[in-house]
């Protein structure tokens, strides 16, 4: 017990001396879980967020737009990629992770529970999906943990890349002819306040980030987030000529913050608890991809153990 | 304008194909395979443009990429029919890679010597992402075709719906002769037989068969398609439709 309590305090003084702490290292075990649910969820999130944007790519609007949508969701394949790599080296494999998203115990970002339903909303989703991520993601590239933070750091410059497309998307449309700048407001009214609950619950209602701030997993609590969020993203709405849909937004002098409107909170439980509009479609998408799979992955194990069995066989021979 | 006609009809090939993996994004069996097929689609695309584009400029007046693209009616595609067959499984999308990306590589190994600078100049840039195409094709039809009994079977079903429409790749046009008199067009005749023998070797490698199959009508060449065409154009087409005249 002893022995665990000194453990535990060298690696705090590590965190708290800004070393990085790597897959090998003593580390406590509910550093090691909380790390494995994080990362998970975040790579789980990439993988189901290419499938409202893929729902465009086959009637993107143009060429041009077509190319930059498939290249955007194909580098969210990407992230989804080095995220698992990253979770993997605790001790987790991918198989075991998809089985968790699979049977609904591991979450991912509830904002891909609601449908993109016009060309549009690729726009929106970049702009105001990617750049509430990217505020996230910025302050985990400081994160304590080594994979992870190398991780994001690699993933945000993309992110960026995605939300300067997102926000050149709705500029486009905006200043278009009047369907396509209704177009852009709709996605806009759609999509504002569920980017909003992307941060989680306000900070009273936010149970782990007391720890998590200890690991500098977090750096800056939810509300702080969300209202940088709406700070950067109100001036840009009102550059191209939308209108945030929220009555009670008001530049506040003294706070040197913008006042806003109250989250429908009923609705975040709602999505969060498997009952948003699209919940049910994008897991059963991802269980269908990975059932229908089945017989591809299996041939492919089948295949390389015949070759190696092969090469052994000539080995033996010579 | 025969060389327009053929221009699209190498444009058409990339675009429909491309199409159709696009629709798959998302929804691969592993994240390796759906970056691969996303990155294949995203090639094609890309030649799509650079084809579509050296049209526009040859055409003149309001014609663009777009208009190019999406603004054509089903009889003015000349696409193969094996480039417009559905994503059945993905043992019909790994088939119907395979047999157009070696048909592709060698398509524009020739066309890299094109009298249309041009095109030959779409060749040498599009020659390096076809071979990469054809290795990550190839690898599959092995593994699969090798894999497991059920891996085998959906395979050798695969080959059964697929390899009757190879055939139309090495189908001249009219206009495709004279362009091939003038060194426009690649003489597809000259890469046929090396055709065959290489993916004949990579069936037999997979063990699947061809016996007993005989070629289906075929003339998407000539604007004339399956049914699949026509769904596939709702969709790709619906925002230029749906929204016309506009920029996006």
């Amino acid at each position: 017990m002893g022995d665990k309590i000194i453990l535990e305090d060298k690696f705090q003084k590590r965190i708290d001396a800004g070393e990085k702490i790597e897959p090998k290292d003593w580390m406590p075990e509910k550093y090691r879980k909380t790390h494995i649910r994080q990362i998970s969820q975040h790579a789980h999130s990439e993988i189901v967020g290419m499938l409202p944007e893929g729902n465009w790519i086959t009637r993107a609007p143009s060429l041009r737009r077509k190319v930059g949508l498939l290249a955007k969701v194909q580098d969210e394949a990407g992230h989804g990629l080095y995220l698992y790599s990253a979770a993997e080296t605790l001790g987790i494999s991918r198989d075991q992770l998809f089985d968790q998203l699979h049977t609904g115990k591991a979450k991912y970002s509830s904002i891909f529970n609601y449908p993109t339903l016009s060309w549009a909303d690729i726009g929106a989703i970049g702009w105001l999906v990617d750049g509430a991520a990217i505020i996230n993601q910025v302050m985990l590239t400081r994160t304590s943990f080594g994979p992870y933070a190398r991780a994001m750091v690699r993933i945000c410059k993309e992110e960026s890349f995605h939300q300067r497309q997102g926000y050149e998307i709705m500029l486009g449309l905006a200043n278009g002819t009047p369907e396509q700048k209704e177009m852009a407001q709709d996605a806009l009214n759609r999509f504002w306040w569920p980017s909003l609950m992307m941060f989680g619950p306000r900070d009273e209602d936010s149970p782990n980030t007391e720890q998590s701030v200890k690991w500098k997993i977090k750096r800056k609590t939810n509300d702080e987030l969300r209202q940088q969020f709406i700070d950067i993203t109100v001036p840009q709405a009102e550059y191209i000529g939308l209108t945030i849909p929220d009555p009670d937004l008001k530049w506040n002098e003294e706070r040197g913050h913008y006042d806003f409107g109250e989250i429908d909170w009923d609705e975040f439980w709602t999505v969060v608890k498997g009952n948003g509009p699209c919940n049910k479609e994008r897991l059963q998408a991802r269980i269908d991809a990975w059932d229908e799979g089945s017989w591809v992955r299996d041939a492919a194990m089948s295949y390389a153990e015949k070759q190696a069995n092969q090469i052994g066989k000539e080995k033996l021979a010579s | 304008m025969s060389v327009d006609r053929y221009i699209l009809s190498l444009s058409d090939n990339s675009m429909i194909l491309g199409h159709r993996l696009s629709e798959l994004c998302g929804h691969g069996p592993t994240l390796e395979t759906d970056i691969a097929l996303t990155n294949i689609s995203l090639d094609l695309f890309g030649q799509v443009r650079g084809f579509l584009s050296v049209l526009a400029a040859r055409q003149g007046s309001d014609v663009t990429e777009d208009s190019l693209a999406f603004l054509r009616r089903e009889r003015e595609h000349f696409n193969c029919i094996l480039t417009e067959l559905p994503n059945t499984d993905f043992a019909h999308i790994i088939v119907r890679q395979y047999f157009f990306d070696v048909f592709h590589k060698m398509q524009l190994e020739v066309l890299q010597q094109s009298t249309d600078q041009d095109i030959a100049a779409i060749a040498v840039k599009s020659l390096k992402e076809a071979k990469y195409h054809e290795r990550f094709s190839q690898s599959w039809m092995l593994r699969l075709g090798d894999g497991t009994e059920v891996s085998h079977a959906k395979m050798q079903v695969a080959v059964n719906t697929l390899y009757p429409y190879v055939h139309e790749l090495f189908d001249l046009t009219e206009w495709e002769k004279e362009l091939i008199e003038s060194g426009v067009a690649a003489d597809t005749e000259t890469i046929k037989e090396e055709y065959y023998r290489l993916i004949h070797q990579t069936l037999a490698q997979a063990n699947l068969s061809t016996d007993g199959l005989s070629n289906r009508y075929a003339k998407g060449k000539h604007g004339m398609h399956t049914e699949n065409l026509g769904f596939i154009l709702a969709e790709f087409q619906y925002m230029q439709r749906a929204y016309p005249q506009m920029e996006w």
